[in-house]
C-alpha cells in the first residue's frame, strides 16, 4: 500500500514555467508575509484578535481580505485568457497550450463565483447586518467562525491545485460526462469538487446563521417593516443559500460517487443521464446569481438613500421586489439550457418566467432613480459605483432578457455573447456593489475614510475598462465565436479580441488604483480620521456607534421607533437640542468568548480534502476524525462567554461620544 | 455616459454593416426568423432602457448637492402613482417580449419540420472526440468535418454524441442544439443562398474543442447530386471497425468522405449509450479518451 495514495513527484509540473513561476511567487509571498508577521511579533496578536475571533465585524473583514486576494488570482487568470485570445488567431496557437488554457478558464469561473463574489457579499453582510439590526452579534457567533474557516479551506485547496496536480479542465460548471472519470481521469475535477463541497458547507452554515439572526434577534422595536433594506436583501439572499446550496452539494456528491465508487448517476453508460446534473447544477446556479446580486442591491439602496439625503423611495415596493426575486429565482433555471432539446412549451414557459424577474429588478432601478430625485446628491465614491451600476446594469439586463427568448438563445448560447452578458450583470451587479459597500463601510470598520481621488480613479478605470473589455465580446459573439476557444481560425474576430484585451488592461489600472488607494489611506489615516462615527450623515443604526465599533457594538441596545432609525433619532435630537440627555446607566455585557475551533476545523478540513483528492485513505480518516473530535471537545467547553465590566463600557462610551450625543 | 453611447454605437455598427458573417447575416429562413426576433425584442427593450439610462444620468446630475436650483425634497419617499408606473412599465415590456418569446419558441421549435414543397435531406450528426461525422442515410455516404447540403432544401438533422456533450451550431443557418450520448436531438435548417458557412461545436468538450469546426457547403441541387456521386466513387467504407477507428480521439482532422456508410450505424451509436460498461458488449466504442 502506498502511503501517499496517488501522490507522486510527477504531480508537480516542474516543466511548466508559467505554473512554476506563479506558484513559486505565491509560496514566496506566503512565506514572506508569515516571516514578517512572526519576526515583528504580530503572531500572538493575530491569533488572539483575528484568527480566533468570533466577532462578526472581524469575521466580515477577514472574508473581505480573502475575497480581495482571490480577486487578484481570478483576475490574473482573466488577463491570461484575454492575452491568449488576442494572439491565437489563424494558425497561431498563442502561448498557452489547451491543457493549460482549459484549466485557466475553469479556475477563473470557479474562483470568481465561489471565492471572490461569495466572500465579498458574505463579508459585507457579516460586517453590517448585526450592526444595522442593532444587536451585539450573530445568532451563532462561533459557527460563523467555522463557516469562515471552511471557506478558507476551499480557497486553500483550489490554490494548492496550481502547484500539486492540476485543476479541472471542464469549465466551471463541470458538466458530465466530461467531468466523469472516463473523460477526466486526473485530479483536477476532484480538486474542484472537494474545494466546493467544503466551502459550500461553510456557506450553508452562514445561510442558517443569517436567517436565524435576522428573523430572531433584531433590536427592540425593529419590526420587519422597519428593517433596513440591506437586511431585507441579506435575508432573501440567505434564504436562497439555505434552499439552493444543498442542491449543489447533492449534485456534486452524486458526481463524486460516480468518480470514486463507480456509480452511474451521470455517466454515458449504465443508465446514467448527464441531463440530471445539468438541471441540478442550475437549480442551484440560477438562485446563486441572486444570492450574489441581492445584497449588492441592498448596498445600492443604502448608498443612494444616504448620499441623496432622503429615505429610500418606495421602501415597501423594494421589499416586495426583493422577496419576489427570491421566489422567482427558483422558477427559471431551465433558461441555461434551452438548447438541450426540451419541448417548445417548456422552453417558452421558462423563457417567460425568466423575463418576469426583470419586473422586480426594473422596479428597483426606478426606485433608486426616484430616491435620487429630489435629493441632494453628494458624489462620493460609493455614489459613483452606484450610478455606474445603474446605467450599466440595465443594458446587461437587456441582453439577459434577449437570452431569455429561446429562439435568440439558440443563436447566442455558449457564444462569447453569453460571456459578455453575464459579466455585464455580475461585474456591475456584484463587484461594483461590493466596492461601493467597501468604501461606504470602511470608515465604520477602521475609523478613517478611504482616500477619495484614488477611489475615483479606480472607479473610472473599472467603468471604462469594463465597457472596452466586454462590449467587443457581444460583437464577436454575434459573429459566431463560441466561448472557451484556445485558438480560432477566423481572423476578423481578432481586432475585437485585441480591444477586449486592452479593456482588461484598463481594469488592471483600476485594480492598481485600488491598491494605491488602500496604501495612501492608511498613510494619511490621521487626516482621514472620523471621530463622530457618522462620516456620511447616515440613516441606519450602524452609524450611531463608534468607529470602529467596540466588541459589544452598542453600550446600550437601541430601541427602534421607525424606519431609518438613526436618521429619526438625529432629527429628534435637533428638536430637543439643549435639553440635557438623561444619564446613561451601564450594565456589564457578555460577549462570546474567542475560540480556535474555526481554525482547527479548517485545518482538518484541508487535510481531509487533500487526502480525498489524492486517495490517501489513512489521512482522510485522520482529517475527518480530527474535525469530529475537535467539534465534540468544543461542545464540552464550560465557558462560552466573557463578561465585560460596566465601568470599561462606560469608559469607552465617554471616550467615544458618538452614541451619547443622542 | 459617453461609454454607454459608445457601447451602443458598437452594437449598432455590428448590426448594420460591420458583420458579414454570423448571427446577423442569416442565409436561411430559420436564422433569418431568429434574427428578426432578436431585433424585435431588442427594439422593445431599448425603448425602455435608453430613457431609463438618460433619466438616471439626468436625475443624478440635476440633483447634485451643488445645484442650488434643484428642489430638495427630503421626505419624498412614496407616491402611489409613481409606484403604479414603476411596476407597470416593466410588466408591459415583459408582456410584449414574453409574447414574442412564446410564439417564437413554438414557430421555430428545432424538431419542427420546415414547411416546404421540396423533400428534405436527412443528415445524421455524430459528435466525436474532436470532430463531426455526418451520415447521409438516404445517399448511403458519410463525411467528416464537412457538411454539403443542397440550397433551398430543408435539412432534417438527427444528432447524437459518441462521448461528451457538444453543441451543433451553424450561426448563419440557425440556432444550435446539444448532442448527447445515448440520446437523439432533432434540428431543421435550410440554406437559401449558395455559399460556405462556418459551423462549430458551441459546447466545450475538452482538449481538441477549439478545432471542432466544419464548413457547410450549400450548393445548388445538381451540384449536390454531383457531390454525392463523387463521394460514392472514392474514399473508405464506414463500417463498425472504421467507426471504432474514427472514434479515437484526434484533433483538427482534415475533411474527408466515406463512399458508403453501414445502415443502422447511427442507431447503434445511440443505443451504445444505454448499455452497461462491458467492453465486449459495446458494438461501437464510446470513446478511448481515457485509454490514451
Amino acid at each position: 500500500m502506498n502511503l501517499l495514495g496517488n501522490l507522486t513527484w510527477s504531480a508537480i509540473p516542474f516543466d511548466q514555467p508559467i505554473i512554476m513561476g506563479a506558484s513559486g511567487g505565491m509560496i514566496l509571498g506566503i512565506v514572506f508575509v508569515l516571516g514578517w508577521v512572526t519576526l515583528k511579533g504580530y503572531l500572538p496578536y493575530l491569533w488572539r484578535e483575528w484568527i480566533t475571533s468570533v466577532d462578526h465585524k472581524r469575521i466580515g473583514v477577514m472574508y473581505l481580505v480573502l475575497a480581495m486576494l482571490m480577486l487578484l488570482r481570478g483576475f490574473s487568470d482573466a488577463i491570461m485568457m484575454r492575452a491568449q485570445q488576442a494572439v491565437a488567431a489563424g494558425g497561431a496557437q498563442g502561448y498557452l497550450p489547451p491543457e493549460h488554457f482549459d484549466q485557466i478558464f475553469s479556475a477563473h469561473g470557479t474562483i470568481m463565483i465561489f471565492f471572490v463574489a461569495m466572500p465579498l457579499v458574505i463579508g459585507l453582510m457579516n460586517f453590517a447586518v448585526p450592526l444595522q439590526l442593532g444587536i451585539r452579534d450573530m445568532a451563532f457567533p462561533t459557527l460563523n467562525a467555522v463557516s469562515l474557516g471552511l471557506t478558507a479551506s476551499g480557497i486553500l485547496l483550489i490554490n494548492v491545485s496550481l502547484f500539486v496536480g492540476e485543476f479541472a479542465k471542464t469549465g466551471w460548471v463541470a458538466y458530465p460526462p466530461l467531468s466523469e472519470l472516463q473523460f477526466s481521469p486526473g485530479v483536477g475535477v476532484d480538486y474542484y469538487l472537494w474545494s466546493l463541497q467544503i466551502s459550500g458547507l461553510g456557506t450553508l452554515l452562514t445561510g442558517i446563521n443569517f436567517v436565524t439572526t435576522i428573523l430572531k434577534t433584531r433590536a427592540a422595536g425593529m419590526s420587519y417593516m422597519r428593517m433596513p433594506v440591506f437586511c431585507w436583501t441579506a435575508l432573501a439572499s440567505n434564504l436562497l443559500i439555505v434552499a439552493a446550496f444543498p442542491v449543489l452539494t447533492a449534485a456534486m456528491a452524486m458526481l463524486l460517487l460516480d468518480r470514486y465508487l463507480g456509480f452511474h448517476f451521470f455517466s454515458v453508460d449504465g443508465g446514467g443521464n448527464a441531463m440530471m446534473y445539468v438541471n441540478l447544477f442550475w437549480v442551484w446556479g440560477h438562485p446563486e446569481v441572486y444570492i450574489l446580486v441581492l445584497p449588492a442591491f441592498g448596498i445600492y439602496s443604502e448608498v443612494s438613500a444616504t448620499f441623496s439625503g432622503k429615505p429610500l423611495f418606495g421602501y415597501r415596493s423594494m421589499v416586495a421586489a426583493t422577496m419576489a426575486i427570491c421566489v422567482l429565482a427558483f422558477t427559471v433555471w431551465l433558461h441555461h439550457f434551452f438548447t438541450m432539446g426540451a419541448s417548445a412549451s417548456v422552453n417558452a414557459f421558462f423563457g417567460v418566467a425568466s423575463m418576469m424577474i426583470a419586473v422586480p429588478t426594473g422596479v428597483k432601478i426606478f426606485n433608486w432613480l426616484f430616491t435620487m430625485y429630489g435629493g441632494r446628491i453628494r458624489f462620493t465614491v460609493p455614489v459613483l459605483w452606484t450610478i455606474g451600476f445603474m446605467v450599466t446594469f440595465v443594458l446587461g439586463g437587456l441582453t439577459g432578457v434577449l437570452l431569455a427568448v429561446p429562439p435568440v438563445d439558440w443563436q447566442v448560447h455558449n457564444s462569447v455573447f453569453l460571456v459578455a452578458h453575464f459579466h455585464h450583470v455580475i461585474i456591475p451587479g456584484v463587484v461594483f456593489g461590493a466596492f461601493a459597500g467597501y468604501t461606504y463601510w470602511f470608515p465604520k470598520a477602521f475609523g478613517f475614510k478611504l482616500e477619495e481621488s484614488w477611489g475615483r480613479r479606480a472607479f473610472w478605470c473599472w467603468f471604462i475598462g469594463f465597457h472596452v473589455a466586454f462590449m467587443p465580446m457581444y460583437v464577436v459573439g454575434l459573429m459566431g465565436m463560441t466561448r472557451r476557444l484556445q485558438h480560432y481560425d477566423v481572423l476578423s474576430w481578432q481586432p475585437w479580441l485585441i480591444v477586449a484585451a486592452a479593456g482588461v488592461a484598463i481594469i488592471f489600472a483600476g485594480v492598481v488604483c485600488q491598491i494605491v488607494q488602500f496604501v495612501v489611506s492608511i498613510r494619511a489615516r490621521e487626516e482621514l480620521r472620523d471621530v463622530t462615527g457618522d462620516p456620511w450623515n447616515g440613516r441606519t443604526l450602524e452609524w450611531s456607534t463608534a468607529s470602529p465599533p467596540p466588541a459589544w457594538n452598542y453600550a446600550v441596545l437601541p430601541r427602534v421607533t421607525g424606519l431609518d432609525a438613526f436618521w429619526t433619532r438625529k432629527k429628534l435630537a435637533r428638536v430637543t437640542q439643549g435639553e440635557s440627555a438623561p444619564a446613561r446607566e451601564y450594565e456589564p455585557i457578555e460577549v462570546p468568548k474567542n475560540s480556535a475551533i474555526g481554525f482547527v476545523n479548517a485545518f482538518f478540513a484541508v487535510v481531509a480534502g487533500f487526502a480525498l483528492i489524492w486517495h490517501i485513505w489513512w489521512m482522510v480518516i485522520f482529517g475527518a476524525f480530527g474535525a469530529f473530535i475537535a467539534i465534540v471537545l468544543f461542545a464540552f467547553r464550560n465557558e462560552e462567554e466573557v463578561e465585560i465590566p460596566a465601568e470599561r463600557i462606560a469608559r469607552f462610551d465617554h471616550a467615544h461620544p458618538a452614541e451619547v450625543t443622542l | 455616459m459617453q461609454r454607454v453611447v459608445l457601447a451602443l454605437a458598437l452594437i449598432c455598427a455590428a448590426t448594420v454593416g460591420g458583420c458579414s458573417e454570423g448571427v446577423l447575416d442569416p442565409k436561411g429562413p430559420i436564422a433569418a426568423a431568429e434574427r428578426q426576433i432578436l431585433f424585435n425584442s431588442l427594439g422593445i427593450m431599448l425603448a425602455i432602457v435608453i430613457p431609463t439610462i438618460l433619466a438616471t444620468l439626468g436625475a443624478a446630475f440635476w440633483f447634485r448637492a451643488s445645484n442650488a436650483r434643484a428642489r430638495y425634497m427630503p421626505d419624498f419617499a412614496y407616491s402611489g402613482r409613481l409606484e403604479m408606473l414603476v411596476w407597470s412599465i416593466p410588466i408591459m415590456t415583459v408582456l410584449l417580449v414574453g409574447g414574442v418569446a412564446w410564439v417564437g419558441s413554438h414557430d421555430l421549435d428545432p424538431p419542427k419540420p420546415i414547411a416546404s414543397a421540396v423533400k428534405p435531406v436527412r443528415v445524421q450528426v455524430i459528435s466525436l472526440d474532436w470532430k463531426w461525422l455526418f451520415i447521409y442515410p438516404e445517399q448511403g455516404i458519410a463525411a467528416v468535418n464537412q457538411l454539403t447540403i443542397p440550397v433551398g432544401t430543408p435539412v432534417s438533422f438527427e444528432l447524437t454524441s459518441s462521448s461528451v456533450m457538444n453543441s451543433f451550431w451553424v450561426p448563419q443557418l440557425g440556432g444550435q442544439i446539444y448532442t448527447m450520448a445515448g440520446m437523439t436531438t432533432r434540428l431543421h435548417l435550410q440554406a437559401d443562398h449558395p455559399g460556405t458557412y462556418r459551423g462549430a461545436s458551441a459546447n466545450y468538450s475538452g482538449e481538441g474543442f477549439a478545432d471542432m469546426r466544419f464548413n457547410v457547403d450549400a450548393v445548388p441541387a445538381e451540384k449536390f447530386a454531383q457531390w454525392v456521386d463523387t463521394a460514392r466513387s472514392a474514399g473508405p467504407v464506414l463500417d463498425a471497425q472504421a467507426y471504432a477507428d474514427l472514434a479515437k480521439p484526434s484533433k483538427a482532422v482534415a475533411p474527408f468522405t466515406y463512399r458508403s456508410a453501414a445502415p443502422g450505424l447511427f442507431n447503434g451509436i445511440v443505443n451504445a449509450g444505454m448499455l452497461p460498461r462491458d467492453p465486449s458488449s459495446i458494438p461501437h466504442h464510446m470513446s478511448q479518451r481515457a485509454d490514451k
